[in-house]
């Protein structure tokens, strides 16, 4: 049945945003961010982030000058977590972490231990060419073959490589503490877990060409050769 | 019906035009018929180095725009009677280069020659997409160096991922094509080792062109080296990755002019 009226479409969808978590003081944090960005330029290019300020307690103006410097600094921000939301004045969305009701609470852990979510792995059984991309928000991914220089891989989880490693990974990217990265080779321009990096420059000598594994130990990433 | 061969690099100056050249010409010294077609619009080259510039009377972009038939624009090779040249237009664009026009050229080309090599702009942008959107086969040209070979890793991502043959889930043939090597010298660290560079390319080796003064003279006389000094060193490199192409099994040896000279030595014993 028709009635003549357009129709609209609306559903709820959940995505991966990068977050970053601002510390006080706020300039030593833009001298910080400033210095990454000398670094890897491209950064936050092409990504969605998020701005969580919890816990900061800013004043509103200090909350208005800190989305001005990371849009000077061409960071698109997608919302903002944490903050009065008298203080966003419309600027950017207020966002709201999904939260499951408390009374809930209890009942959704005993079934979760009982059927562990299922992981879902991605297996790419080809070089990573330069340029090329693979960014799998679900879990591990494992590549037979090598990752050039300009190629990127992006995993929740774990990232495995059975060749040299020359690009750029970014394991637990949304948030996986506990995710590591195993390659052949390691001549990596970046590895990162969960937003902890190091760049190629900083890897010790010892372990470059060397098969490595790489964990977060703290707030320090690791590397040991595998030899 | 031809085999559409796209010539490509990505980084400029690393011998596509004179590889395109070079390979048109051997082919065709072999009985093939061959059309080496240029795709740098506003860049063109492949017409100097053929040695047709002054033949020029209408382009690849009259042709896609219609405005003038294929038969009219397909320039004869003076030496080699099998080997036809359709050249780039020199005062326009590659935006003048249009989807429909390009991949209607070269379904007419298909059915009159055996080899459609089509010489592919530097860069990775709307000429080198189009160049090898409908290619069957393609040479990846890179020289002994890191930028080179980075460049070229991200073309043979693109030719397995943007052309025709890609998008109907067919694999697309690659195969490397190294010039501007210097056994020496890499011998010596200060250039890649052809092993560095299959390392990093993990695909199958089409010809090692060893640097020579011989492919600069060629080009500058408007003569594809092949050509020109059948007999150097980088014409029989050029050769041999002609065979190859047709399904040649070949030893692959670096040639190099010393061997040339020990050969005429012999030569002369002999006589």
């Amino acid at each position: 049945m028709s009635t003549g009226r357009p129709s609209f479409k609306f559903r709820g969808g959940s995505f991966h945003a990068l977050v970053v978590k601002p510390e006080s003081s706020i300039d030593a944090w833009l001298a910080d961010l400033d210095a990454l960005l000398t670094r890897s330029p491209g950064f936050f290019a092409r990504k969605s982030v998020v701005i969580d300020v919890s816990g900061l307690s800013l004043t509103k103006p200090t909350f208005l000058s800190l989305l001005d410097e990371l849009s000077r600094r061409d960071i698109r921000i997608l919302g903002v977590e944490g903050a009065n939301p008298s203080d966003v004045d419309g600027r950017v969305p207020f966002l709201v972490r999904g939260q499951a009701d408390k009374s809930d609470a209890a009942e959704v852990q005993a079934i979760q231990s009982d059927a562990p979510a299922p992981v879902s792995s991605l297996l790419i059984d080809a070089p990573v060419r330069s340029g090329q991309a693979i960014v799998h928000p679900d879990g591990d991914v494992t590549i037979v073959g090598s990752v050039a220089s300009g190629a990127e891989i992006v995993a929740a989880g774990s990232i495995h490589v059975y060749g040299a490693l020359r690009g750029r990974v970014l394991a637990g990217a949304y948030g996986n503490r506990r995710a590591r990265i195993f390659c052949r080779r390691l001549d990596a321009e970046l590895i990162a877990i969960d937003g902890h990096y190091i760049v190629a420059d900083d890897v010790e000598p010892h372990l470059r060409k060397t098969p490595v594994q790489a964990w977060l130990e703290g707030d320090e990433l690791k590397i040991i050769t595998m030899n | 019906m031809a085999q559409v061969v796209v010539v490509t690099s990505g980084k400029g100056g690393v011998g596509k035009t004179t590889s395109t050249a070079a390979l048109g010409a051997a082919l065709a010294r072999a009985g093939e018929r061959v059309v080496v077609v240029d795709f740098d619009v506003g860049l063109r080259n492949l017409d100097l180095v053929m040695g047709a510039e002054r033949r020029v009377v209408y382009d690849l972009i009259h042709v896609v725009q219609g405005s003038a038939r294929l038969s009219q624009a397909l320039i004869r090779d003076k030496r080699i009677d099998t080997l036809f040249l359709l050249a780039a237009s020199q005062t326009r664009d590659k935006d003048s280069l249009s989807d429909d026009g390009v991949e209607r050229v070269i379904r007419e080309l298909r059915p009159s020659f055996d080899w459609v090599i089509c010489d592919s702009p530097a860069g990775i942008e709307r000429g080198s997409s189009l160049a090898m959107r409908h290619a069957d086969l393609a040479v990846v040209v890179a020289n002994p160096e890191v930028s080179s070979v980075r460049d070229s890793d991200r073309i043979i991502g693109l030719l397995d991922s943007t052309t025709d043959k890609a998008k109907r889930g067919e694999q697309m043939e690659k195969y490397l094509l190294l010039t501007r090597y210097d056994p020496v010298r890499a011998e010596r660290g200060e250039m890649l080792c052809v092993e560095d560079v299959l390392e990093i390319l993990c695909i199958p080796l089409l010809g090692i062109i060893p640097e020579s003064k011989d492919v600069l003279h060629a080009s500058n006389m408007g003569l594809p080296v092949t050509i020109n000094e059948p007999t150097s060193a980088a014409a029989r490199a050029y050769n041999d990755a002609a065979r190859r192409l047709q399904g040649e099994q070949i030893p692959l040896v670096v040639p190099s002019d010393r061997t040339t000279l020990f050969s005429k030595l012999l030569g002369r014993r002999a006589a």
